[in-house]
């Protein structure tokens, strides 16, 4: 019985798996063309699990001594884990406590929690299910894309890194279609972002990001606070 | 960047990603109510996405126009509403055939 719900999990987890693997060849390829090893990229990613935050890091990581940029990029990119923490805390059951919550934690990611919250109540033999492949799919496809990226031709290597781009793009359109003033929010924040890159050159990238996301959600909580509804359920 | 400096940022962002997803979950279990930080928190991960994305992803690959013509497509086939692989794949062969195509031309 005890095995059924943890198999369950894992074959929910596949579709995941299968994501997971694709973007985070990107993210290998892109490590790679930054002078990464390959063993650098895979700890990176066995470490984080975070493809917004890995991006993020990746580039602050081109500059030496950045560290406060990236503690801050990393704590506003990954902000929302831990509402997702919050979320999920209500949704498990009496024995997902302590010490399975310090081990699973990790696997908070935007994709897990999702899937998680499909279900009534979230045991942590589900959720630890849930994860194993999705994690595995991270590690591997780093992996590959770290070793294939130093092989493929700088033209397919151009390619795919924007994949982790296109999955950023297919997680807020969707959403942006049906929710105006969600179109509103990210439309500002595209513009802040685009003035900081351009016309302040001198703010480094971690710390435009961090910025221009906080400035244009305060501005959503602003003008448009009822636009939740269904949102940090 | 030497090996020292990889050791320093992987070690803050390991942490940081960490704890900010162990801390709340460990040990908060009350709901938040107030609508703004609810809302403030609901739109952060769609302006995160979108300020990683634009103008950064233009500048991934080759070529800007490249880039652009991948991040369009990816953009035009989310709208139909494909599943993540299927948008990410359609970025990146339209950004390969538009390098393919600058090469050639």
């Amino acid at each position: 019985m005890k095995d059924r719900t943890f198999l369950r999990g894992v074959r929910n987890g596949i579709p995941i798996a299968l994501g997971y693997l694709s973007v985070s060849f990107s993210f290998g390829i892109m490590a790679a063309a930054q002078g990464m090893t390959v063993w650098q990229a895979v700890l990176i990613s066995l470490l984080s699990v975070t493809s917004a935050g890995q991006l993020a890091g990746l580039q602050i990581m081109q500059s030496p001594g950045q560290y406060m940029a990236m503690l801050i990029s990393q704590l506003t990119i990954n902000l929302r884990y831990a509402f997702m923490g919050i979320s999920l805390s209500q949704k498990t059951d009496e024995h997902f406590t302590g010490k399975y919550r310090w081990l699973l934690a990790t696997f908070i990611t935007d994709e897990i929690f999702a899937m998680a919250c499909a279900e009534e109540s979230v045991s942590a033999r589900y959720y630890a299910g849930l994860a194993v492949l999705p994690y595995s799919g991270w590690a591997l496809g780093t992996l590959l894309g770290a070793l294939l990226g130093s092989v493929l031709p700088p033209l397919v290597m151009n390619a795919l890194c924007l994949a982790m781009y296109g999955m950023f793009v297919a997680i807020v359109v969707p959403r942006v279609q049906k929710e105006k003033p969600l179109f509103l929010v990210v439309l500002a924040a595209a513009l802040l972002m685009c003035i900081c890159h351009y016309m302040i050159p001198a703010l480094s990238a971690g710390l435009a990001i961090s910025l221009c996301a906080v400035l244009a959600a305060l501005l959503g909580a602003c003008f448009f606070p009822a636009a939740e509804k269904e949102g940090v359920q | 960047m030497n090996n020292h400096e990889f050791w320093i940022y992987l070690g803050i962002m390991a942490l940081s990603t960490y704890l900010i997803r162990a801390i709340p979950f460990v040990l908060l279990r009350k709901k938040i109510r107030n609508p703004f930080i609810r809302s403030f928190l609901y739109y952060i991960p769609y302006t995160v996405l979108t300020v990683m994305t634009v103008p950064g992803a233009l500048y991934a690959t080759g070529h800007a126009l490249t880039a652009a013509a991948g991040l369009i497509a990816a953009v035009f086939i989310a709208a139909k509403g494909k599943s993540l692989t299927v948008v990410a794949a359609g970025a990146c062969l339209c950004t390969f055939v538009s390098e393919l195509m600058l090469t050639i031309l």
